[in-house]
């Protein structure tokens, strides 16, 4: 994986934060990502990010589910070992459909949990680059990506001005490696000390 | 603050249409005294439980407002500020159609007419193990004092909650006035929460609609009833925000707000069929005879179509349209599926009601949509009325700027 430069903008206040994402979006610079401690409300909608298809894969995992359990039920208890049960029809399906929901739930719920890890890029034993280790603090961590032709220097000081209370540059690894979070802990090794 | 428009002036298209329906619906009402009405004891059964029907639905609905002000009162809710008063209005209407209800109710028990309710048949109690079991509940006197109990109660209690909310017009609140306001919005609106579950939640379905057959019962009706009636309920404040969006009021209301009345009504849509299917189920894999009795010709009988179409439209509908997170942010759906929920249920409540009266012809006609157009014309004119009298946002409450902020 390519190794990349990034500058990054920490604001210790949300109510900066988004002003501040506005304007960079503004002015041209691509947003890598904004690292947060916690959800906020709204700032996908102004980093400009798509709606996510999560919804739409666990609507599919689900009708799997729906599927899987109808089609199996009814193959067993109509065709493959019928039983009388109290008198009830092969196919009673009323009786079905409380495992029927309980497979559809479970599909759904699963499939969209590895889903959203995968999406994330969370795994046990997989790294990512961390910019800021306060990210899961109390800052909210803005980072951009440059180009050979930004003036990293430019960069910082207009983060600055719309509000960041630290900057600096970065060159990291974007993607993920294969690695432990408890071993081998150097989250600034890529650190650049600005000039 | 200054810049959005408070009060509601009611258009004269509105008044035209209400009293139009107003109009039709007496029309309905009269031709139908006097052709049904009139007739045997089952004709006059059918007739007054037409009327029976439409009458505890819209009060049902109408408290449901109440209802819905109340929980989110006593959960901190702050994000239906922006446009409380249109459930507020809506339950100016339970008086109005609560009186009419015990009206018919009482008629229907001081008449005796044991067409519809089979318990008021003295002679056939006596000699009833299982009705003489229940005549300490299912009694004149005692249907009588709950009836009025629940009806004035659930008028005085609204009619507090409502009184309070003036407050926030008046003056702006401190930290401890605007505390002490909260806690007694909390504490009136715990008061009618509990009156609501001793009632709606309980025991006025069993008195009004399941004593309709007197020797069934089932331990899920209430919760089916006041389902029924949340999910309507949701829909019609859903229909007059639209409403008033569309008229150019409600500013600091918009999709977000929508939204969450969207899932309000897609998710309470599913609780009522989770309530039906447990209901349905569990008769249906038992097979007791005295309790199969109520779906018997529900569902093999005339009534078949009617109760599967009320599956469709309550359940098949809403899963699959308001599923999605643009349908509920969409003002054109959300207005198309509100009415057909509120059709729907309407539809369930006919079957719940008409199902066990007439069991062997399905009576839906004219009649049935005649009154229901007076009920309607009814409430869009005095709901119209109320929203006309108070500012329409309380621009003191505590809570309103998390409402104008609100974001889902």
């Amino acid at each position: 994986m390519a190794k990349k430069k990034f500058v990054v903008g920490c604001f210790d206040d949300e109510a900066n934060l988004f002003p501040a994402v506005k304007k960079v979006r503004t002015a041209g610079y691509k947003i890598h990502d904004v690292y947060t401690p916690f959800a906020v409300h709204g700032l996908d909608h102004e980093m400009g990010l798509r709606e996510t298809s999560l919804h739409t894969a666990g609507f599919i995992y689900g009708i799997t589910g729906t599927a899987t359990a109808l089609s199996f039920i009814s193959w067993v208890l109509t065709s493959d070992w019928p039983l009388n049960i109290g008198g009830k029809p092969h196919f009673a399906l009323p009786a079905w459909i409380p495992i029927i929901f309980e497979l559809t739930v479970l599909f759904a719920a699963v499939g969209m949990v590895l889903t959203f890890c995968y999406l994330c890029q969370l795994s046990p034993f997989i790294k990512k680059h961390h910019f800021h280790a306060r990210a899961t603090d109390d800052l909210f961590v803005m980072v951009i990506e440059t180009t050979e032709k930004t003036n990293v220097d430019d960069l910082k000081a207009f983060l600055a001005n719309a509000g960041a209370v630290e900057t600096d540059v970065q060159i990291a690894e974007e993607g993920w490696w294969l690695g432990r979070y408890d071993k081998d802990q150097v989250p600034f090794q890529n650190k650049i000390v600005a000039a | 603050m200054s810049s959005i428009k408070e009060q509601f002036e009611i258009p004269a298209k509105l008044k035209t249409w209400s009293f139009a329906l107003i109009g039709a619906g007496l029309l309905a009402l009269i031709i139908g005294f006097i052709t049904k009405g009139r007739g045997t004891e089952e004709e006059q059964a059918v007739f007054i439980g037409t009327i029976m029907y439409n009458t505890i639905f819209w009060t049902l609905v109408t408290n449901a407002s109440m209802f819905f002000i109340c929980i989110t009162t006593l959960a901190m809710g702050g994000w239906q500020q922006s446009f409380r008063r249109i459930p507020e209005a809506i339950s100016t209407m339970v008086p109005i159609f609560g009186s009419i209800t015990v009206a018919v109710l009482l008629f229907v028990v001081f008449s005796g007419n044991h067409h519809i309710y089979h318990w008021l048949d003295t002679n056939a109690v006596a000699g009833d193990e299982i009705l003489k079991g229940k005549s300490g509940f299912l009694n004149v006197k005692f249907f009588t004092i709950w009836t009025l109990l629940a009806v004035g109660l659930w008028s005085l209690l609204g009619w507090r909650m409502r009184q309070i909310s003036n407050e926030a017009d008046q003056a702006a609140f401190n930290g401890e006035t605007g505390a002490s306001f909260i806690w007694r919005n909390t504490v009136r609106a715990a008061m009618f929460i509990v009156w609501f579950a001793l009632t709606v939640g309980s025991t006025i379905p069993w008195l009004w609609l399941m004593s309709l057959d007197a020797h069934w019962y089932s331990t899920m009706y209430s919760w089916y009833t006041f389902a029924s009636s949340f999910v309507s309920g949701m829909s019609l404040i859903a229909l007059w925000v639209i409403y008033m969006k569309n008229k150019g009021y409600l500013e600091y209301t918009n999709e977000e707000h929508l939204h969450d009345l969207g899932k309000f009504m897609f998710a309470f849509s599913i609780f009522w069929t989770y309530l039906w299917f447990s209901q349905y189920m569990l008769i249906w894999y038992s097979n007791q005879p005295e309790e199969t009795l109520y779906f018997k010709h529900r569902v093999q009988g005339v009534y078949k179509g009617i109760f599967f179409l009320n599956l469709i439209i309550n359940f098949i509908c809403p899963i699959l349209i308001l599923m999605k997170r643009s349908t509920k942010r969409n003002y054109t759906l959300v207005t198309f599926m509100a009415v057909l929920i509120i059709f729907g249920h309407w539809i369930d409540f006919y079957q719940m009601v008409m199902g066990s009266i007439s069991k062997d012809h399905v009576t839906l006609g004219w009649l049935d949509f005649g009154i229901l157009s007076l009920f309607v014309g009814l409430m869009i004119l005095f709901v119209a009325k109320a929203l006309a009298k108070k500012p329409l946002v309380s621009k003191y409450h505590p809570f309103l700027k998390e409402s104008i902020i609100h974001h889902t």
